[in-house]
């Protein structure tokens, strides 16, 4: 059952800045294909963990395996290379290159062989996958236009494009609705979806009707710990995650 | 500015007949200007290529060094020595003091490019100071400040049957124009690259850039190399075009220059290099000759033009009419 053994799978994962323990021997698993969740109060060490999966962050002790490869040590931009891409919680797009060529750049890191290869940014098969990922999120109208210059719901759907220019495996979003007007949230949704049919979504998200919409399995952190795993009806009816978030 | 990211033909096409005809210019003009300006135009040619190396690291990929003078110095010295002691020919003392600066560049690479920003100026700074004191304590091999002249040692160039010798001015100019063209021609070429994009971006943003999945250390180290290889590449044919070779050229000072001169002409624009290095020798010259406190007038006249172009000369062209120059 190849379904069944993790994508991703973190063991006693953990990470401490000074004295605090961000993260605290965390076992998380991630199966193929699914989308998932990770809800918590603020400092529950949510972004630490995505963090470390993506390699921005070192773990204090801990193991990260992807595909059964041990990738603890491996660095950020080797593990985007494995299909592990990141998209950042506060936008981070390069406000004063066109949508093209910020979206051009993950096309072109997907498609290059190595450093010195001749394909030209914007030779044709870069291009073609430009305006397909632009196309699909909705910004094609807009290639030329530096990305500073976008409204802000659109600088979240360009982070996405990035994202997906490089063809990821697991998509790791961190807050993606966050600052999103309500249309926009629906859209970013059903956007999502679709990412979903090829990629597993790993997302961490504040807007509780977004994550009991989307994700079918969700994970609760608190202080540093998983307490909670479940579908999202199971996590609404938890006790323990109805204490953490009413305070009961 | 435009919409349509393709039909990268036309917006090209210009780019490189702009380049080019930039170089034609600078070939017609031996045959127009007086033997003075032309002595000048070539120290123009090889300063030009100096600060086409040092744009790549600074404007393209957003690193300020303030050490390139010991990459300058690195060509100049390894070309100077081998002719003044080995008697090395011009083509075989130019190529390893090309290697020798491509070599201390990656070196120097590897210890300061862990750091950025205000941390990478200081290390840079620091390396040089310890080149530029290692050529004055060795005095009696590097003739220190006084330097070593190679006028009547280097032999004359031979392209099969014909003997050109460096002391003909035309040689000179077009030797000169030869090394420009070359740090010009590199830099439009790595600009309009993948890997100049990359850089590009590493500029702009680089942890952006790295969670795209670019090693970007390993992208700054080639930067760097390159730059610093272009900066030897110009110190070897000054040394062996004005048959000098001075431990100035390793000073702090020589590390200002390149700077100066690409915020002048423009960083992160491949004609401003040229443009700021010719400006200010031109700046320089006509002080020079009104006042020996010339460096004041320098001074001042950099301030004004700083304070009504921030970008640059041609960083303003760029800003204003031609948003389409790389």
């Amino acid at each position: 059952m190849a379904a069944l053994t993790p994508l991703l799978e973190t063991v006693a994962l953990t990470r401490t800045f000074g004295g605090l323990r961000a993260v605290s021997a965390v076992d998380f698993r991630l199966t193929q294909g699914e989308i998932r969740a990770i809800i918590g109060p603020n400092g529950a060490g949510k972004t630490t963990l995505v963090s470390m999966i993506c390699g921005r962050i070192r773990p204090s002790s801990g193991r990260i395996v992807f595909r059964g490869r041990d990738i603890t040590g491996l660095p950020a931009h080797a593990r985007v290379r494995l299909g592990i891409v990141y998209t950042f919680q506060v936008i981070s797009v390069f406000g004063r290159l066109s949508v093209y060529e910020n979206v051009a750049l993950a096309a072109q890191r997907r498609l290059m062989r190595g450093p010195l290869d001749r394909r030209a940014l914007h030779g044709r098969a870069v291009a073609a996958r430009v305006e397909a990922v632009l196309d699909e999120v909705g910004l094609r109208v807009a290639t030329g236009v530096p990305a500073a210059s976008l409204p802000y719901g659109h600088q979240r759907l360009l982070e996405i494009a990035m994202a997906l220019a490089l063809q990821p495996s697991v998509l790791v979003l961190d807050e993606p609705t966050q600052g999103l007007a309500a249309g926009e949230v629906a859209a970013l949704g059903a956007l999502l979806r679709r990412i979903a049919r090829e990629a597993t979504v790993l997302l961490i998200e504040h807007n509780m009707q977004v994550v009991l919409d989307l994700s079918r399995r969700v994970t609760v952190m608190d202080r540093g710990r998983i307490i909670a795993e479940g579908t999202p009806r199971e996590i609404e009816t938890n006790p323990e995650v109805q204490r953490v978030y009413l305070g009961l | 500015m435009s919409s349509r990211p393709l039909g990268a033909g036309e917006v090209r096409r210009p780019v490189v007949a702009l380049h080019l005809a930039i170089l034609g210019a600078l070939l017609g003009a031996q045959f127009v200007v007086p033997p003075f300006q032309r002595s000048l135009l070539a120290r123009i040619m090889v300063l030009g290529a100096y600060a086409a190396g040092y744009n790549v690291l600074f404007g393209y990929t957003g690193l300020m060094s303030l050490g390139h003078a010991m990459f300058f110095a690195a060509g100049m010295y390894a070309t100077g020595l081998l002719v003044y002691y080995a008697g090395a020919g011009a083509g075989a003392a130019f190529a390893v003091g090309l290697l020798a600066s491509v070599a201390l560049s990656i070196l120097i690479g590897l210890l300061t490019l862990r750091t950025s920003g205000v941390a990478f100026l200081i290390a840079t700074m620091m390396f040089a100071q310890v080149f530029y004191l290692t050529l004055l304590y060795f005095n009696r091999v590097t003739g220190g400040d006084q330097g070593l002249i190679l006028a009547g040692r280097l032999p004359p160039l031979h392209l099969g049957s014909l003997r050109v010798p460096f002391a003909d001015p035309a040689v000179k100019y077009n030797i000169a124009l030869a090394v420009f063209a070359a740090g010009f021609l590199l830099s439009l070429g790595l600009v309009r690259s993948p890997a100049g994009r990359v850089l590009i971006a590493v500029r702009e943003n680089e942890e952006r850039t790295r969670m795209l999945g670019y090693n970007t250390f390993a992208y700054k180290l080639f930067a760097l190399a390159l730059s610093g290889g272009l900066s030897g590449m110009a110190g070897s044919a000054y040394t062996l075009l004005f048959s000098y070779l001075g431990a100035s050229f390793a000073s702090i000072l020589f590390s200002i220059y390149p700077l100066l001169w690409t915020l002048l002409g423009g960083a992160g624009t491949t004609i401003g290099p040229l443009v700021g290095a010719g400006v200010m020798t031109y700046i320089v010259d006509l002080a020079s000759s009104v006042t020996d406190s010339y460096l004041i007038v320098v001074g001042v006249a950099l301030v004004l033009i700083v304070m009504r172009f921030p970008a640059g000369i041609v960083g303003a062209i760029r800003a204003r009419w031609a948003p389409w120059l790389p």
